[in-house]
């Protein structure tokens, strides 16, 4: 090292040039459309065109009525589904991989490939499955529930206020549980064994072994998780989109901020759609992104890090 | 040897070229931008030659895109001047922009309007009715389908008022054998608009009270329009169990597997229902509230012709517009897809018994259109949204019909001013 730096450094074109096609493709494909949507969020058609002004949808949005109940319904929404898949997705997820990293489980392979399956599926497909599984009149699922004498618990889950959005967070869940699992798997592979037999030698085995050693160990893995599953959530529409809706019935019980975005954006039926209205909506949910992220990367991040060796 | 063959070669392409103008000098080729890619066989196999024939030296190509693309891709075209010269017209605000900004013609004096009533017309009107821009095509007609084997089975009669409705449908629960109406809230549409909407214009009295709402003389918190959503509220007894997750192609389903009895349906059902259901099927109108009251109808203005304002051939696609106003492209367009019914005031003699029957209601009953259509759908909140999403609470139980109502209203009364007094 010292040799090389010794020289008089040459200009290193080559980081430019192998730099430049994802620089330009990500500015043009995500960087420029990001901040045009927030300009745009700041005009409002008129006469001549977009006028200027200022914080004003951002006003409508918050302190009208209707716009803030609808934008605040739809908030909730959101945060609920992330709540369901930080409570169920990722524990799950921690469990399996537990399961999976076991040296004395068979078929391992096969386990991890059938869990990982449903991620790759496409969420037309994953809406359309779960919806004639539910469906009270095709659907197998009262049957099912009849063979083992429990028909009195089921609902037309999806057709009920109460449950709805429930019911798509857990089909969310059932979705994506492969990607916390195949993390952790990794993360636990990833432990030396220097420190498992370490542990051993001082008698901490089995359960014990997870909580006091590998869990702390995988920490950094979970918060990865937990970011990617806030960003996935806060991002969400499709799933909602292709079982409810644009409506995202029963009564908005499922509208989440991606579908409240997209009629809004887009129109729908009569209803024409609002282009600076829908940037406002989409701004508020690149800013409410951005807070978590940055809430996760300087508050959690900074002390999950005296764990890493 | 090589000279001679380039003149006969030049001269050949002079007569092609000659020829080829002398053609077009006589032929005009219309072109028409519809949505209705599902018609496409019709026009060229039926409607097309019917009037190549009778016109001739006129031709027209019919070039219809997806549906839900038609919209943008005719704004696009008629902003860069490449749109055919007529124009589909999609009912209310999207074609009245496009009238507006000056992209459609005004046909108001166009021979063969006199064939269709104001109602009829009111869907490509400017808001005061002064200039008519499209040529209205067909509608569709709300109503009941039943299962005529399942109703003589259980030796029931057609329903003339709501209480012989109600009796019918309890007849049909108590004996069990089948679903007594196959509706679902699910997909909210269906209860506003085979719910709400067609039951509703017994209620508001059609037309009146359409045109009151409009001109704020009636609220939605009116009894006439509060009353259909306690009707409908008593419907969730007989729908089908677990109706609230029962999507729009589950009801269809329920219905032409025989499984279900009455079918609250819109005409565009009949061609698919022909298809499927291998048992008889009869119609009746929305029953009145007491006999002997006068019935309405929606009979919802749904598809329509216009004219392209930058057409060069302005000439021949009028002649083309006057005949889609005549009883001759009535005849063919209504039999070609039964359930599309003309809108033409001359009746039309058509041969499917289901279609014959839905449309004998025009004799004896008025006509009204959707009542959140025209005008009430402009603002946020959107009224016809808002209309599904109530319909569907009131039949599910979540919402009472007056809240539903209040909340209607409120949201009408946030942004329309001639409600605001």
């Amino acid at each position: 090292m010292e040799f090389a730096s010794s020289r008089k450094k040459p200009i290193r074109w080559h980081i430019a040039v192998f730099l430049a096609p994802a620089v330009f493709v990500y500015t043009t494909v995500m960087i420029l459309p990001l901040f045009g949507t927030l300009q745009f969020s700041l005009f409002r058609p008129s006469l001549v065109g977009q006028a200027f002004v200022g914080l004003d949808n951002f006003r409508t949005l918050l302190g009208d009525p209707r716009w803030s109940a609808s934008f605040w319904n739809a908030l909730w929404n959101n945060t609920w589904f992330f709540i369901i898949h930080m409570l169920v997705q990722n524990p799950i997820g921690v469990l399996l991989a537990a399961l999976l990293s076991s040296p004395r489980l068979r078929l391992r392979g096969f386990y991890r490939t059938a869990i990982f399956v449903p991620t790759i599926l496409s969420f037309v497909i994953v809406g359309f499955v779960w919806k004639l599984l539910l469906s009270p009149i095709w659907g197998v699922a009262p049957g099912l529930l009849d063979l083992v004498g429990l028909k009195g618990l089921f609902a037309p889950w999806l057709g009920k206020e109460e449950y709805a959005l429930t019911t798509l967070g857990l089909i969310s869940v059932w979705q994506f549980v492969g990607i916390p699992m195949m993390l952790i798997y990794a993360a636990l592979l990833a432990i030396p064994d220097e420190i498992l037999e370490a542990a051993e030698c001082d008698g901490i085995t089995g359960m014990g072994q997870f909580w006091k050693i590998k869990l702390p160990l995988i920490l950094p893995s979970i918060g990865i998780i937990s970011v990617l599953t806030f960003v996935g959530n806060f991002n969400a529409f499709d799933l909602i989109y292709t079982t409810q809706g644009a409506l995202a019935g029963p009564n908005f019980s499922t509208d989440i901020l991606g579908t409240f975005l997209y009629r809004t954006f887009f129109g729908f039926q009569l209803q024409t759609g609002d282009p600076n209205m829908g940037a406002t909506i989409a701004s508020m949910m690149f800013f409410i992104i951005l807070i978590g992220v940055c809430l996760y990367l300087f508050v959690i991040q900074t002390r999950l890090r005296r764990y890493q060796f | 040897m090589k000279f001679a063959s380039l003149t006969t070669l030049l001269m050949g392409s002079t007569v092609l070229v000659g020829s080829v103008a002398v053609a077009s000098a006589q032929d005009v080729t219309l072109t028409i931008e519809s949505w209705r890619n599902d018609d496409l066989a019709i026009w060229q196999e039926q409607l097309i030659p019917a009037f190549e024939e009778a016109n001739p030296g006129i031709n027209v190509v019919f070039s219809p895109s997806a549906p839900t693309e038609y919209n943008a891709a005719l704004n696009a075209k008629l902003d860069a001047g490449s749109a055919g010269d007529l124009i589909t017209c999609r009912p209310f605000d999207a074609s009245l922009e496009l009238f507006n900004k000056g992209q459609l013609a005004d046909l108001s004096d166009l021979p063969g309007m006199e064939n269709f009533s104001d109602v009829a017309k009111s869907a490509w009107q400017t808001d005061d009715g002064s200039a008519t821009f499209c040529v209205p095509m067909a509608s569709v007609i709300h109503g009941f389908i039943y299962n005529k084997d399942a109703f003589e089975e259980l030796g029931l009669e057609v329903p003339q008022t709501e209480e012989e409705f109600f009796a019918v449908l309890d007849k049909i629960k108590e004996d069990g054998t089948y679903i007594p109406m196959a509706m679902g809230t699910k997909d909210l549409w269906e209860a506003a608009t085979m719910g709400y909407q067609n039951i509703g214009p017994n209620y508001w009295k059609g037309e009146e009270g359409r045109l009151a709402l409009i001109q704020g003389e009636q609220k939605l918190t009116d009894p006439q329009w509060v009353e259909p959503y306690e009707t409908l509220a008593r419907w969730s007894d007989y729908l089908g169990d677990g109706f609230e997750a029962q999507s729009y192609p589950d009801s269809q389903n329920l219905f032409t597997l025989g499984r279900a009895a009455i079918y609250p349906a819109g005409s565009w059902e009949i061609s698919v229902f022909n298809e499927q259901a291998d048992f008889e099927m009869g119609a009746f109108p929305p029953p009145v509230k007491a006999e002997g009251d006068t019935c309405y109808i929606s009979d919802h203005t749904d598809i329509a012709i216009g004219l392209n304002a930058a057409s060069p051939n302005a000439e021949a696609a009028k002649t083309f517009l006057s005949w889609v106003a005549s009883p001759e492209f009535a005849k063919i367009y209504a039999n070609a897809l039964p359930g599309f019914f003309s809108l033409s005031s001359t009746p039309v003699e058509m041969e499917d018994p289901l279609a014959k029957e839905f449309v004998s209601w025009r004799g004896q009953c008025e006509s009204t259109i959707r009542s959140t259509y025209q005008i009430l759908s402009r603002g946020t909140p959107n009224l016809e949204n808002e209309t599904w999403v109530a319909s569907a609470n009131v039949i599910n139980g979540t919402e009472t019909p007056e809240e539903a109502a209040q909340r209607l209203q409120e949201g009408l009364e946030s942004w329309y001013e001639p409600q605001q007094k």
